[in-house]
């Protein structure tokens, strides 16, 4: 009897260090989820999603109010990173994988105007009023905001053109 | 020729363009080979019974395989191709007692390739060695059956055709006159009787080369067992670390016992030579499924296997230990996996990147 | 050692047993005649494309400057033959994707002008930085199929002190002998480029390692070594991949090149043995890298061996002319373990194109692939001590960060894996998608650090012009309020 009560206690209380012990090394501080979710995102604010910002967009995601899509500028491929970090199932539905996408101005039908110039999150078209705009492909995410703004349809978003340098080889199929 | 050349070429090949001859089944009928001689030796020894039950234990085995790829709509034909499931009720037929009833094969032979390999996801994706897990689970549930062992026969004395179906088939027991203990069976009983093993070998140990002894087919034509072993090395199927590091952790332990003390502890020549440690040593231990890959894990799974064969069957409760020992073993083969692994070129054993010796000039 | 091999098997790498090297190896050097066009990449190399200096209906001669180098690693191209430059723009590269890249086609006059001979020169009696810088100009780039510019290689060395070169002729792929030609024909060359090589980076020996499946070339390169002390022709074991630079220098000199370093890094220069005869050609002569030798090879040529051939053939004149038995399943530049399938027979061979093969579909096949059985063969096999079958169930299950962890920067892709694999997974290419992968996210990190600085930037940008609008309005209203008071002031000192 004794030592059954002695051996239990024994066995408790090392679980119990044990245990305190492994809360105290591997606590996590804080909610740095948030915070890993928005180092993740653009991070250029550009409002496609709705939300103020993206810190605004990563706390909605880390609260499960949105789903992990929420972001055009991400694309699929933000949209994946997120769901392996929170560990949950995606649904692509409504995304779909083009790839990085760039705005291309249509120069026969931009009338010069400017308001896309000053949507721009990142500045990535260029060009003065009254002048055909250029956007530079490394600046822009592929947003659409412009898009929005442009009076006469005149951006379009494209997939950026594949070359050497990035083309890959496509993931091959195993036996199941 | 330009329009011709670029219509037949496929738009995406990736390299290598050449491959070596060799797939599963190529490897698993090597496997076959090797472990032909001894089986047919088994059959020999133990005559037309032995040959009924290895018969319908890899038929049981086939067709548990044959109803999981059905009802999971995989490939069926393709798969039984591949000879894993034959190998595995192969296998597991060398480990059965030769007269043995037809529904310890059966039912062994299911569970095998069912439980033992099916579940996990088919070949390549089970834990445990399919073979070793029915052998046990055979042990564990019909003990009676699992060890009537009978002294092998020749000639004469074998059983015609009629009388061997009878003993696979006709459920009746095995007559007393040649039933017999295998060798650790016999230690274990005697030793736990307070018997010591000095007087109860006092005529000398039967171990034999030639293998005329009771116990499995896998126990009795040892030889030929190594033999075959050998043959799988030089084909380059299986490499030395697992067979040598499995014995040599087996005889090491066993003769410094039996060093100390011979009265309680076995010699080192009959661990190695009885039960299953040279078939465990060579086929089974050696599964690639559930063994480690790299080389160094090899030998450190070769030495738990060997050494857990020692402990069971010096300490443990069964005369025989290399099934369990290898189960044990399987169940530490991810972990082996995970720690050992082949060192990176270039970076040492924790994979940093090596770093460059300072001061050269 | 032998009954260690013989039970343990080779520490890395695989044997295949039939390397198909003979009778191609055997058959004397071709020299192809001009085909009709041109087409020369601006791209042969590792780093910044050259940029053309000549101009459209042009004409050139042979050995002229047709695009300079840009940038420190770089390297220039010429004009393989003499003929009018007809179009600086895309053709197919020769590359599985069948993407485009920039060359300029050169309509050729068949009369091969070439530029007036320099006066050959004593290379020992220049600097080493005019040696360099010969090597430079030549555009010699490694001709092992690395293509890295050998001119920065050598200044790379000098600068590092590297005391021994390593001269590549391993030349383990099977099926190629364009390295085996060079030596059995021109081994005085070679040598003379290894002295050069070590005249321009101060390297004290020179190691020329080869495969011993090459005894002709090791007698030949032996002989010509003769005379130099610090020249050694050192016989390796015929084994793939012996003609990678990390697995030579290992067997030449014992050392290893830590993770993710050059092998310059541990006192040690590779340079194979095509790029040292170039070298001396380049830097004796002053003729620059416009030609080399290419094996054809595979069962669906007719007459396999090696030939000379312009930098910018298209394969398909290079196929007219050493004939075809029957169509190609597949056509490769490069050897069949490393090399690239080509997406059809009208794309330019290469600086570093060591080889084009015609396989049949007999050479090729390759069965479904089944599940791992875990049978450890790719590990064995791997020369870098990867562990395949680990890195592979990682991509399979899309944890490219796992694949990562495990070192999978560290494949060289050579294919010893997949060539020994039992269940045939395509292991090389899952490496490289994931390869190809993790640099993409990388780079898609880079951008949106990128992206991020820009948005904020822009962000400050309109604060500060906020705030200088409020500022300046303020001013303005001040300077209102001021106006006003002042003129009610005066208004009511007029009073």
């Amino acid at each position: 009897m004794l030592a059954a009560i002695l051996s239990l206690t024994a066995l408790g209380l090392t679980l119990g260090l044990g245990l305190g012990y492994t809360a105290r090394v591997f606590a996590v501080e804080g909610n740095s989820l948030v915070s890993e979710l928005a180092d993740m995102m653009p991070g250029t604010n550009c409002g496609q999603c709705g939300l103020a910002g993206c810190g605004a967009a990563a706390e909605a995601v880390a609260g499960g109010t949105v789903p992990a899509t929420v972001c055009p500028g991400g694309g699929v491929a933000l949209a994946q990173a997120i769901a392996a970090k929170l560990g949950i199932t995606l649904s692509l539905e409504g995304m779909e994988d083009k790839g990085p996408m760039v705005a291309e101005v249509a120069e026969d039908i931009c009338i010069g105007c400017g308001k896309c110039m000053k949507h721009c999150a990142t500045d990535a078209i260029v060009g003065a009023a009254k002048q055909i705009h250029g956007v530079l492909h490394e600046a822009c995410t592929g947003c659409g905001g412009c898009m929005e703004d442009c009076p006469t349809g005149a951006i379009v978003l494209r997939p950026l053109p594949v070359t050497l340098r990035d083309w890959n080889w496509t993931k091959p199929a195993l036996a199941a | 020729m330009n329009t011709s050349l670029s219509s037949v070429l496929p738009a995406v090949a990736a390299s290598p363009h050449a491959q070596a001859q060799g797939s599963i089944s190529s490897v698993m009928a090597k496997v076959m080979l090797a472990l032909a001689p001894a089986t047919l030796c088994g059959f020999w020894f133990f005559g037309l019974p032995a040959l009924s039950l290895w018969v319908v234990t890899v038929g049981a085995a086939v067709v548990g395989e044959a109803t999981c790829l059905r009802l999971m709509n995989k490939p069926v034909t393709s798969t039984l191709c591949d000879g894993s499931a034959v190998l595995t009720g192969w296998l597991l037929a060398m480990s059965l007692p030769p007269w043995a009833p037809w529904w310890i094969g059966v039912l062994g032979g299911l569970f095998a390739t069912v439980i033992g390999k099916q579940i996990f996801g088919g070949v390549g994706q089970n834990l445990f060695n399919p073979a070793m897990i029915a052998r046990v689970a055979l042990l564990v549930s019909f003990p009676v059956q699992m060890t009537a062992w009978v002294m092998p026969m020749t000639g004469a004395h074998a059983p015609g055709l009629l009388d061997a179906l009878q003993v696979t088939f006709g459920g009746g027991a095995i007559p007393d006159a040649i039933s017999s203990a295998s060798l650790l069976g016999h230690a274990k009983s005697e030793l736990s009787r307070g018997v010591d093993l000095l007087h109860v070998f006092a005529s000398g140990l039967p171990t034999s080369f030639s293998g005329e002894r009771p116990g499995s087919m896998g126990e009795t034509a040892v030889l030929l067992i190594a033999a075959g072993g050998v043959a799988l090395m030089l084909m380059r199927v299986i490499t030395w670390h697992i067979p040598l590091a499995m014995l040599a952790a087996l005889a090491i332990p066993a003769a410094i016992a039996h060093g100390i003390n011979p009265a309680r502890y076995l010699d080192a020549g009959t661990h190695v030579l009885s039960g299953a440690a040279m078939l465990g040593a060579f086929f089974i231990a050696t599964d690639y499924v559930s063994s480690p890959t790299s080389r160094a894990g090899q030998i450190v799974f070769g030495i738990g296997c060997g050494f857990l064969t020692w402990v069971i069957r010096t300490y443990g409760g069964y005369p025989e230990g290399v099934a369990f020992a290898v189960l044990l073993m399987n169940a530490l083969t991810p972990a082996i996996d995970r720690l050992v692994k082949p060192r990176v070129y270039g970076r040492d054993l924790k994979g940093q990147p090596l770093v460059l010796k300072t001061g050269g000039k | 050692m032998g009954l260690l091999e013989l039970l343990n098997g080779a520490r890395w790498g695989v044997h295949p047993h039939d390397d198909h090297k003979r009778p191609a190896a055997d058959v004397p050097l071709r020299v192809m005649p001009l085909p009709k066009r041109l087409c020369v990449p601006l791209l042969q190399h590792v780093g910044a494309p050259a940029k053309p200096c000549v101009a459209v209906g042009e004409r050139v001669l042979r050995g002229e400057l047709i695009a300079r180098a840009q940038g420190n690693v770089s390297a220039p191209v010429h004009a393989p033959s003499s003929g009018i430059v007809t179009a600086i723009g895309e053709v197919t590269a020769p590359h599985p994707s069948g993407l485009p890249f920039a060359a300029i086609t050169i309509e050729l006059d068949g009369k091969d002008e070439g530029l007036p001979t320099a006066e050959s020169v004593d290379p020992f009696g220049l600097e080493p930085a005019e040696v360099s810088q010969r090597i430079a100009d030549a555009g010699i780039v490694g001709l092992g199929g690395a293509t890295f510019p050998s001119a920065p290689k050598a200044q790379l060395g000098r600068k590092l002190a590297v005391q021994t070169l390593v001269i590549n002729g391993g030349e383990c792929e099977p099926y190629l002998s364009s390295d085996d030609s060079i030596m059995r024909e021109r081994a005085g060359e070679v040598i003379d480029g290894v002295r050069i090589l070590m005249h321009a980076t101060g390297a004290a020996e020179a190691l020329v390692g080869i495969e011993d499946n090459k005894p002709e070339a090791i007698v030949a390169m032996r002989k010509a070594a003769e005379p130099f002390a610090a020249i050694k022709v050192r016989p390796v074991p015929a084994r793939y991949p012996m003609g990678s630079d990390r697995q030579l220098v290992q067997v030449l000199t014992g050392k290893e090149v830590p993770s993710g370093a050059r092998t310059a890094s541990i006192g040690v220069l590779v340079n194979n043995v095509s790029t040292c005869a170039a070298i001396h050609r380049a830097v004796r002569t002053g003729e620059p890298l416009y030609r080399r030798i290419v094996t054809v090879n595979g069962g669906a040529v007719a007459q396999p061996g090696n030939v000379f051939v312009p930098i910018g053939t298209l394969i398909e004149d290079l196929l007219a002319f050493v004939g075809l038995k029957e169509t190609p399943a597949r056509l490769v530049m490069g050897g069949p373990m490393m090399g690239a399938a080509l997406p059809h027979a009208q794309v330019p061979t290469v600086k570093g194109c060591g080889g084009i093969l015609a396989l049949t579909a007999a050479e090729i096949t390759v069965a479904d692939p089944s599940p791992c059985i875990r049978c450890g063969s790719c590990v064995k096999a791997c020369p870098m001590g990867l562990v395949p079958l680990e890195m592979v169930a990682r991509i399979h299950a899309g944890d490219y960060e796992g694949a990562d962890k495990l070192a999978i920067d560290d494949c060289l892709a050579c294919g010893c894996c997949a060539y020994v694999c039992p269940s045939h997974i395509p292991l090389v290419q899952s490496f490289s998608h994931a390869k190809g992968e993790i640099w993409k996210r990388a780079q898609q990190k880079k951008r949106n650090e990128f992206t991020k600085g820009l948005a904020q930037a822009r962000t400050e940008r309109l604060e500060r012009e906020a705030r200088e609008r409020a500022e300046a309005a303020a001013k303005r209203k001040a300077a209102r309020a001021a106006q006003t008071a002042a003129a009610t002031g005066s208004q009511e000192t007029s009073a």
